[in-house]
């Protein structure tokens, strides 16, 4: 590899242990990889530090400290010893993860994980890191530059990062953008060149795809197909905004690993078809008509039998603000059957209650909650054997987490499941 | 016995039975990082586990816990022995340095074509070299 001064410091030691150690990581990531050299990094998002109670009790056993420190130490920067870790540089935010603090009852958490969570929210932001405890950051604040060279975690921030922003970002991991928190280096490859941003896979759209749902099943139906390529869409996309780019890119990058998408004359590196495909011929055609809808539908439904329906989770990813008026409307004046937990970023929380949207979907018995979903703290209310999900994304990984049947549609028909107990939804 | 050669990712020696996937694995919501088991709902190798087992496959996808999922298997004691696999993303170069367990790719054969599961797999990290033993 070829390494500026600043970096060769880094690895020196002449910077401290903790920087040592973190461009240690970031060497033998970047090798790994065939990285010639860094780019510069300021804007990281990541889940530094952060540990479950196996994380914590693992390192009391075997290092004789379970604290941020040593968690961030021995796990984060694979370091073989535990260091004092600097504060982070640059714009750093703590991605979802945990609980929410004030409801971690309800999600099935202990009180001692709750307090640990606590400290290690104190800790974060000793170090510098802004807690913003969301699989969002582009909706809570952390919305970076077209061309910014960034360090994101999170599949469906990357994927929103690099084609809906034109921000660039590879699909890094936990170590990487700790390691990243305190060297502001990441390894120059993938989506940090030009060379790599570039479509390979034609999607050709032939149904018309509107509705936030539908966005959705396009997604879901891309990742499986193109897996970890970038495709290019033409055709009859509409009513494009964040909220559907939300749902459709969190989709693709579950079923697949799509990091970026064009759609032409909607996404910035794509003013036309043969900008996106950097003037060469498609590696590969696809067309998505009415049988493709079809069946994406009932590949997202294969897991639904009983249509008796006890929970609907809202807010994967974690709903946006409009979202919230819209849930809001829905269930004004209403009283829900099921149980219903509507996820979302600190910040739009904040948002919701002072607008009055909380008080109107707790008002109606739903809970809003903050910091994790359903799938990522495998927790679903108690006796739950059938959910209702808006999102393609929680519908791919909800039913691996917990023994739970799931049903996919439009948030108006998981809002019905809400008020009635019943599934009733189809493809319109 | 079958010589692939190809580019060492991740240092070290390790020998086992191989298991083998023409599909892509999911670390976060695609394992159970206490047992090395497969569980995401329609894989080909769900329920399986490929603690003690050379993985091979074509790559990682999904979520960016891909690495911190793997990072865990080492830590409960359930990683591969190995890692052989095709496509080179950030999620599996990660996941295998931290994981600690010789990983190759760049293969001048298809590993997924010349290797079966239950075949005796030797993985040099070091010179990036797979030998194969047919069961």
């Amino acid at each position: 590899m070829i390494l500026a001064n600043d970096e060769k410091a880094m690895l020196d030691g002449g910077d401290g242990v903790a920087k040592q150690k973190a461009m240690e990581l970031l060497v033998r990531y970047a090798t790994a990889l065939g990285a010639e050299r860094f780019v510069d990094t300021k804007n990281i998002a990541g889940v530094p530090g952060s540990s479950t109670l196996f994380l914590q009790k693992y390192f009391e056993e075997h290092a004789g400290n379970g604290g941020f420190e040593a968690v961030f130490s021995l796990y984060d920067l694979d370091a073989g010893e535990v260091m004092s870790v600097p504060a982070a540089t640059g714009n750093c935010c703590h991605l979802q993860g945990g609980m929410d603090l004030a409801h971690w009852a309800d999600l099935g958490m202990s009180r001692e994980a709750m307090q640990h969570q606590r400290a290690d929210e104190a800790e974060l932001a000793r170090h510098g890191v802004q807690i913003m405890k969301t699989c969002t950051p582009y909706l809570a604040g952390n919305l970076p530059l077209r061309g910014e060279h960034c360090a994101w975690m999170e599949s469906s921030a990357v994927v929103y990062c690099n084609s809906v922003i034109g921000a660039r970002t590879n699909t890094e991991g936990r170590e990487s953008t700790s390691a990243a928190m305190l060297t502001g280096k990441i390894p120059d490859w993938g989506f940090h060149r030009d060379e790599y941003r570039h479509a390979t896979h034609l999607i050709e759209v032939e149904t018309p795809v509107e509705s936030v749902m539908d966005w959705g099943m396009l997604g879901y139906f891309i990742g499986g197909v193109v897996e970890e390529a970038i495709p290019v869409l033409t055709g009859a996309i509409r009513q494009a905004d964040p909220l559907r780019h939300k749902h459709f890119g969190a989709a693709a990058a579950s079923s697949g690993g799509v990091e970026m998408y064009h759609i032409v004359g909607v996404t910035p590196e794509a003013p036309n078809l043969e900008t996106a495909l950097d003037a060469r011929k498609p590696a590969v055609t696809i067309k998505y008509g009415a049988g493709e809808r079809r069946r994406v539908y009932e590949t997202l439904n294969a897991n639904g039998r009983d249509t008796n329906v006890d929970y609907v989770m809202l807010g994967c990813p974690h709903a946006s603000i409009e979202q919230f008026r819209d849930v809001a409307r829905m269930l004004d004046g209403k009283r829900i059957k099921t149980h219903l937990w509507m996820f979302t970023s600190r910040a739009v929380k904040t948002v919701a209650d002072m607008s009055g949207f909380t008080r109107q979907i707790e008002d109606a018995g739903g809970l809003v909650m903050t910091d994790t979903c359903s799938a990522i703290a495998r927790a679903v209310p108690q006796g739950t054997k059938v959910v209702a999900l808006d999102s393609a994304k929680q519908t791919h990984y909800l039913p691996a987490r917990a023994p739970v049947e799931a049903w996919f549609g439009s948030t108006e028909e998981c809002i019905h499941a809400a008020l009635t107990g019943h599934w009733t939804g189809e493809l319109r | 016995m079958i010589v692939l050669r190809g580019r060492g990712i991740v240092g070290g020696c390790a020998e086992g039975e191989a298991l083998v996937t023409r599909e892509t694995i999911s670390g976060w919501g695609g394992i159970d990082p206490m047992t090395g088991t497969i569980i995401e709902t329609r894989h080909e190798l769900r329920g399986q586990s490929f603690k003690d087992k050379v993985l091979v496959f074509p790559g990682a996808k999904g979520s960016s816990g891909w690495s911190n999922a793997f990072h865990m298997t080492r830590l409960t004691k359930s990683a591969p022995l190995a890692m052989v696999f095709n496509q080179m993303t950030t999620k599996i170069a990660l996941g295998a340095v931290v994981t600690r367990v010789p990983a190759v790719t760049e293969l001048d054969q298809d590993p997924l074509s010349v290797i079966e599961t239950g075949d005796w797999v030797k993985v040099d990290g070091d010179r990036g070299v797979v030998e194969v033993t047919k069961r």
